[in-house]
């Protein structure tokens, strides 16, 4: 079953304003298997954030569709988690609070009460933040608060797991701590991931595949590129692996040769 | 940073180092009176500046007013013959013989019920409008207009349609406090981040968990930026609407004294006002900062 848990069929998207229509994604076609680590790479403004958001359900796609687990996806649900990128925690709530949210609307009617707070506790525990579960969003680190929305996210035990450019507000030292434990959960866990990055050592080094996008308007998946690098990675080891430099060397290829960012494209 | 919390002979240093690096130590003061010293002088610096203008002003009045023949009372003269008011607020002599605390009570009992209305149904009409485009087009500019009205405006219509003082004056501190209730919660409910709309997406929340888990805490500044702004002019319209309909609130004592010519009773009155109506103010500030803590991210 190759490709069967998750397809993306000729999605495109046109926005019409003011009598202008403007094409951001034109026929992207991808087929995703349960378990994979899916990178979506390419430059500011190739509509890989559009993208995401289609198989998220917050925007309908104007052509084509994403089917899910054999049924077509048209809304947003927890099914499909999403990690915002500038992490959208509610503010007066606590860490744990947060994640609770998302327990009990979800698992509300299958889990009791002290099963959710369990489930609430492991989730935060998962990602290194039960000693900061009553702490607002305002008092912590933004690792931290990206961390709780990760945590938020697995707590709802999702089919897909969308990761919106995760990493990309935090500092190179916290990012690399972070990917880290995002490795380890998607060992633990084996569950999908899509993720967008604009950050090349990133998306070799997490992903097993990596989705390259063309510039826009219209933009396309430009290649697809598989990173054969053994699991559990390291990225000690992985930075002088001579497949991890192939793969860099091709997603830079990519970004910076055949399809150079240009200015207001 | 040499300095790390861990190493206990950080913090009895850190006041010494603090202190070294001010050129002038303060003739050996110990340690308790540095540290209580600039409190005082903070409590000073606050309460002695209104005290003084305080003094200054009563001072100034009494020259101006204190001459016999003078059209109106100095402070002198209100404590001699008012000071019964002043003194104790809640005597009770009779129907129309009573202390101004006991005035002000029933006047903040109709602020009570009318702003409560008023913020009931006002965070409900914000919502409403702050959530639909359509009802917003269709509401807003009503509202615009019917907000300019002053309150006292509305009385002789509440007065026809309730044919009675006391719902007319609660509708009337309704009608007042109201606008400003909507506009704001309107405006809260217009900025909630579109990041929280999608999170409550992806839960798939309902809309009356979406009311209260999202919408209530992320307007809750702005509703009670409206629910400030209403109660004061809630207190602002009582004390007029009272003049024209009676009973026993502290309006209507006003225009009493006025009719028997008791000035210094007013005055006395008027600070009464003035000392609630910052009160309520104070209040619900504080109402506000309780509710909405934790709330700006």
């Amino acid at each position: 079953m190759s490709g069967e848990f998750l397809r993306i069929e000729g999605v495109g998207k046109t926005y019409v304003s003011g009598g202008k229509t403007s094409h951001v994604l034109a026929d992207i076609d991808l087929a995703i298997d349960a378990g994979e680590y899916i990178s979506i790479i390419g430059h500011s403004g190739c509509g890989k954030s559009t993208l995401l958001n289609i198989i998220g359900g917050l925007t309908r796609a104007t052509t084509g569709a994403v089917i899910l687990d054999h049924s077509e996806v048209n809304s947003p649900g927890p099914d499909r988690a999403i990690v915002f990128q500038n992490h959208s925690l509610l503010p007066w709530l606590t860490a744990y609070e947060n994640v609770r949210l998302a327990v009990d609307k979800v698992s509300g009617g299958t889990r009791s009460r002290a099963e959710r707070h369990d489930w609430t506790l492991h989730n935060l525990e998962l990602v290194h933040m039960a000693h900061a579960r009553d702490k607002r969003p305002a008092e912590v680190s933004g690792g931290m608060k990206q961390r709780i929305g990760i945590a938020r996210a697995l707590a709802m035990e999702p089919k897909v797991l969308l990761l919106d450019e995760p990493f990309g507000a935090l500092d190179a030292l916290t990012r690399a701590h972070l990917q880290d434990q995002v490795m380890q959960i998607h060992m633990k866990l084996r569950n999908t991931v899509i993720m967008i990055t604009h950050d090349v050592d990133e998306a070799v080094l997490l992903s097993d595949r990596i989705v390259m996008m063309t510039n826009g308007p219209a933009a396309q998946i430009g290649q697809l590129l598989t990173v054969p690098l053994a699991r559990p990675r390291n990225r000690l080891e992985a930075a002088s692996d001579p497949i991890y430099l192939n793969c860099r060397e091709a997603v830079l290829r990519f970004l910076y040769e055949r399809h150079r960012y240009v200015e207001a494209a | 940073m040499p300095l790390t919390s861990q190493d206990p002979r950080v913090l009895p240093q850190l006041p010494n180092a603090a202190t070294s690096e001010a050129p002038r130590p303060r003739h050996g003061a110990s340690a308790a009176t540095t540290r209580l010293a600039p409190l005082l002088r903070r409590l000073l610096a606050n309460t002695l500046p209104p005290l003084i203008a305080v003094a200054l002003l009563g001072l100034i009045w009494q020259l101006l007013t204190g001459a016999p023949g003078s059209g109106m009372p100095s402070p002198v003269q209100i404590w001699s013959e008012a000071h019964d008011l002043i003194v104790d607020p809640f005597f009770n002599h009779g129907s129309q013989d009573i202390g101004l605390g006991l005035r002000v009570l029933v006047s903040l009992q109709r602020v009570a019920i009318g702003f409560g209305l008023a913020a009931i149904v006002g965070v409900l009409l914000g919502t409403l409008i702050g959530q639909s485009v359509w009802a917003m087009r269709g509401l807003d500019p009503i509202f615009q207009v019917l907000r300019t009205v002053p309150p006292l405006a509305w009385l002789p219509l509440a007065l026809a349609a309730f044919r009675d003082a006391n719902p007319s004056a609660i509708f009337v501190i309704f009608i007042t406090a109201i606008w400003p209730v909507i506009i704001n919660t309107a405006v809260g409910i217009r900025n909630i981040p579109q990041d929280y709309r999608n999170v409550a997406a992806v839960l798939r929340l309902n809309s009356i968990e979406f009311f209260w888990r999202i919408m209530v805490p992320s307007a809750a500044p702005y509703i009670f930026t409206g629910l400030r702004i209403g109660i004061g002019l809630s207190w602002l319209a009582i004390v007029a609407a009272e003049m024209l309909t009676g009973g026993v609130g502290i309006g209507f004592f006003i225009w009493d004294a006025w009719n028997s010519s008791r000035l210094p009773d007013i005055i006395v009155a008027l600070l009464y006002i003035g000392v609630v109506g910052f009160l309520l103010d104070r209040l619900v500030a504080l109402i506000g900062r309780l509710a909405t803590r934790g709330t700006a991210a």
